[in-house]
């Protein structure tokens, strides 16, 4: 704990720096965060004697199917919502589309398209759902994100456990327990299994191994990031831009800023679904019950690893993030396993990080929005 | 009477009613379908008592102006490093139980002057921050449980021989020995008299010490900290002040929530207990800025006794353990009402 509240501590007064040092100072602190966790992975590398084969073979993977999660971050931010922590609904809006279209004997790459055809609507409920909530809780959207994500995981089980089978009509002796009604806790989605990896099928030899490079996955990967950048600067785009910089002139300017953190909202939760679909169709299976669990925990410290806070992100940061936290996500049990005898260690300590990355760029964001009402009231 | 009966609505809030509603209703349906009431009873009482402090450790904070205290888990993991050392040291007994929480107590003082610290510093996000500060302090110690130079084998991996074990049975330590203390049974309800007066004794504490002048200025400062910055009070001290009092009783919370539930749990175990204790204070009509003794007793009954009884009672209509699920959608529902009713903070 001495050593968490270090971290925090040591954190302060860099950030305090920055805002009011030089341009080389502040160019040098935007990347710290980035340069020590680089510094991380390899340093983990080198300890478990890590080979560039295997890792470029676990990232290639890796990145096409975690990137779209981690993109669905950004409008949030730039619309002044902060991180957020309700994509979980999002995902979980893709994992019901998943779960219907293999049920109904869809497959492929048309079945895949239509489980992302079938979790728009689904995200837009729900995306409204949590963006209404939002406007309620100006000034604590993430606190209530978070919570809106615990909730609608008990609502997702409350259908998935015990509506189906019971309520709703659903009989698929593969998908139901036993029992008669219930979800088993996972379901097979081998009919759309690489759909979109495989589109375009490359396979690199690779030490022996026929490397699977998801061509077609970076390509939906940059088609996401190519429609976020345009959507910056779309006309929509520019009023988030003035709402994230400061919701009271944008209001004052004729922006409707309810509506807008509305859209903001839906939209992110629409592309957390997708990026679900995207994930799944690469893993193959859905853990019904936790696999959407821990997306806005990754994804978010994905995120921040870049650099980016809680009030600016950029796509590069995105795409920079996704390759750094996934490589300490690879690296961490094996380092852990080299150093002290003990994958366990390794395990605790990824998750260890991802928690207070988020914790630091939270303290560090709510540590100068204090500061500057403290100078504005001064 | 209509006026009458809109006024008492609005006084104890609608969420209110309907959980105390859904637990009449628990308890209609036990009765009618002949279940062991007085083992129910006895249970519902015996969750209170066992949650009943980490309850109470939510109050000094919400007075203090810091708001909904996510960051339990910082005392919790006080309380459990004084459990551990405790065990460790092999005293048993009422004695044990004394040394675990005055161990818990000592590192919650510095614990807690940190993290109301950070608090001060994070005005506006204590919430956030306390939540990751948190899961990043669990996590973090999750570590060091696994590296901690502990070798009593009782406590350490039989194989291998190091690392805590993930739960750590107080059978023969002090398991229990509040709960069983002057425990007496009246028409087959069995009262845990020792850890009902424990806890009643540290309501009453935490009631007189809201009436003594720190107290007061720890409150007055939370109502209106301008005020109190004229009249010479620092709310930023206070505010680290009431921190503090609600990591120490964190600490204490979970030395008397082990001694009860007869295990120390380690690990990840102490990830989400903020939750639950968060839903029932809101549950006994407390808000976000204003909380009373009387709301940590009549939420964590409440709260407590659907946790209790909702497993039983419904596994003879629904089959499978629905009880999981209703406490996922109790628990985070009744705090995002809270969350909605606090007005618009910017």
């Amino acid at each position: 704990m001495s050593a968490k509240r270090g971290g925090a501590a040591g954190v302060g007064p860099g950030a305090a720096g920055t805002g009011a040092g030089g341009g080389l100072v502040r160019q040098l602190g935007r990347f710290a965060v980035p340069i020590l966790f680089a510094a991380l992975c390899i340093f983990g590398i080198i300890v478990a004697k890590i080979t560039p084969t295997f890792l470029l073979g676990e990232m290639a993977i890796r990145v096409g199917r975690n990137s779209v999660l981690v993109l669905s971050l950004l409008i949030p931010i730039l619309a002044g919502l902060g991180l957020n922590f309700g994509i979980v609904i999002g995902a979980m809006a893709g994992q019901i589309a998943a779960i219907l279209a293999v049920h109904w004997g869809f497959h492929g790459v048309g079945g895949f398209a239509f489980a992302m055809a079938l979790a728009t609507p689904i995200a837009i409920v729900f995306g409204w759902a949590t963006g209404s909530l939002f406007n309620k809780a100006k000034g604590r959207e993430m606190v209530s994100g978070l919570i809106a994500g615990f909730f609608a995981n008990g609502l997702y089980q409350l259908l998935f456990l015990f509506a189906i089978g019971t309520i709703i009509p659903f009989h698929n002796p593969e998908m139901v327990l036993p029992q008669g009604f219930g979800l088993r806790n996972t379901v097979d989605l081998t009919p759309i299994q690489y759909a979109v990896d495989d589109l375009v099928k490359w396979r690199v030899p690779l030490e022996g191994t026929m490397l699977r490079v998801p061509i077609a996955s970076y390509a939906v990967v940059a088609a996401f990031c190519a429609l976020t950048l345009f959507f910056f600067r779309t006309r929509l785009g520019q009023q988030f831009r003035a709402m994230g910089q400061d919701p009271h002139v944008a209001a004052i300017a004729g922006i409707p800023v309810e509506r807008n953190r509305l859209i903001a909202t839906i939209l992110s939760t629409i592309l957390a679904a997708w990026g679900q679909l995207l994930f799944l169709q690469n893993i193959g299976t859905v853990n019904t019950y936790n696999s959407h669990e821990q997306v806005g925990m990754f994804a978010i410290a994905a995120l921040l690893v870049s650099g980016a806070t809680v009030t600016k992100a950029t796509v590069g940061q995105a795409l920079l993030g996704t390759i750094l936290f996934h490589t300490l996500f690879v690296v961490s049990p094996l380092a852990g396993k080299a150093l002290a005898g003990d994958a366990q260690i390794g395990e605790f300590f990824r998750v260890f990080v991802a928690y207070a990355v988020i914790t630091i760029a939270l303290v560090l964001h709510a540590w100068q929005s204090a500061k500057r009402e403290r100078e504005a009231a001064a | 009477m209509i006026d009458r009966i809109r006024a008492f609505v609005k006084e104890a809030g609608i969420p209110r009613l309907l959980i105390a509603a859904f637990v009449v209703v628990l308890f209609g349906v036990a009765v009618a379908t002949k279940m062991n009431v007085p083992g129910l009873v006895t249970d519902s009482i015996v969750r209170v008592a066992r949650n009943g402090i980490l309850v109470l450790a939510l109050l000094p904070a919400i007075q203090g102006g810091v708001g909904l205290n996510f960051g339990l888990p910082v005392g919790i993991l006080c309380g459990l490093i004084g459990c551990v050392l405790a065990l460790n040291a092999g005293v048993h007994g009422v004695a044990g139980l004394a040394l675990a929480t005055g161990l818990g107590v000592a590192i919650a003082v510095p614990a807690g002057i940190g993290y109301g610290w950070l608090l001060n510093r994070t005005r506006g996000q204590e919430m956030m921050v306390g939540t990751y500060l948190g899961f990043a302090v669990v996590s973090g110690m999750s570590i060091f449980w696994l590296v901690a130079p502990f070798h009593n084998p009782t406590l350490v991996w039989a194989i291998g021989g190091k690392g805590l074990r993930t739960t750590l049975a107080l059978t023969g330590v002090f398991d229990r020995v509040l709960d069983k203390w002057l425990a007496f049974t009246v028409m087959g309800v069995t009262i845990p008299t020792g850890a009902l007066l424990v806890f009643f004794g540290l309501c009453a504490l935490v009631a007189w010490f809201f009436r003594t002048q720190m107290g007061i200025t720890i409150s007055a400062a939370r109502s209106n900290p301008r005020f109190a910055r004229a009249a010479g009070i620092s709310d930023q001290r206070t505010r680290i002040q009431a921190t503090v009092f609600s990591t120490v009783l964190g600490a204490v919370g979970i030395v008397v929530y082990s001694q009860s539930f007869g295990f120390v749990q380690l690990y990840t175990a102490p990830l989400l207990m903020a939750f639950p204790a968060i839903a029932c204070i809101l549950i006994g009509g407390a808000t976000v800025t204003r909380a009373t003794v009387t709301h940590v007793i009549i939420g964590t009954l409440l709260f407590q006794s659907i946790l209790t009884i909702a497993l039983p009672v419904t596994s003879q209509v629904i089959q499978g353990d629905i009880s999981e699920t209703a406490r996922l959608i109790i628990q985070n529902g009744m705090i995002l009402y809270a969350l909605t009713r606090l007005g618009n903070a910017k």
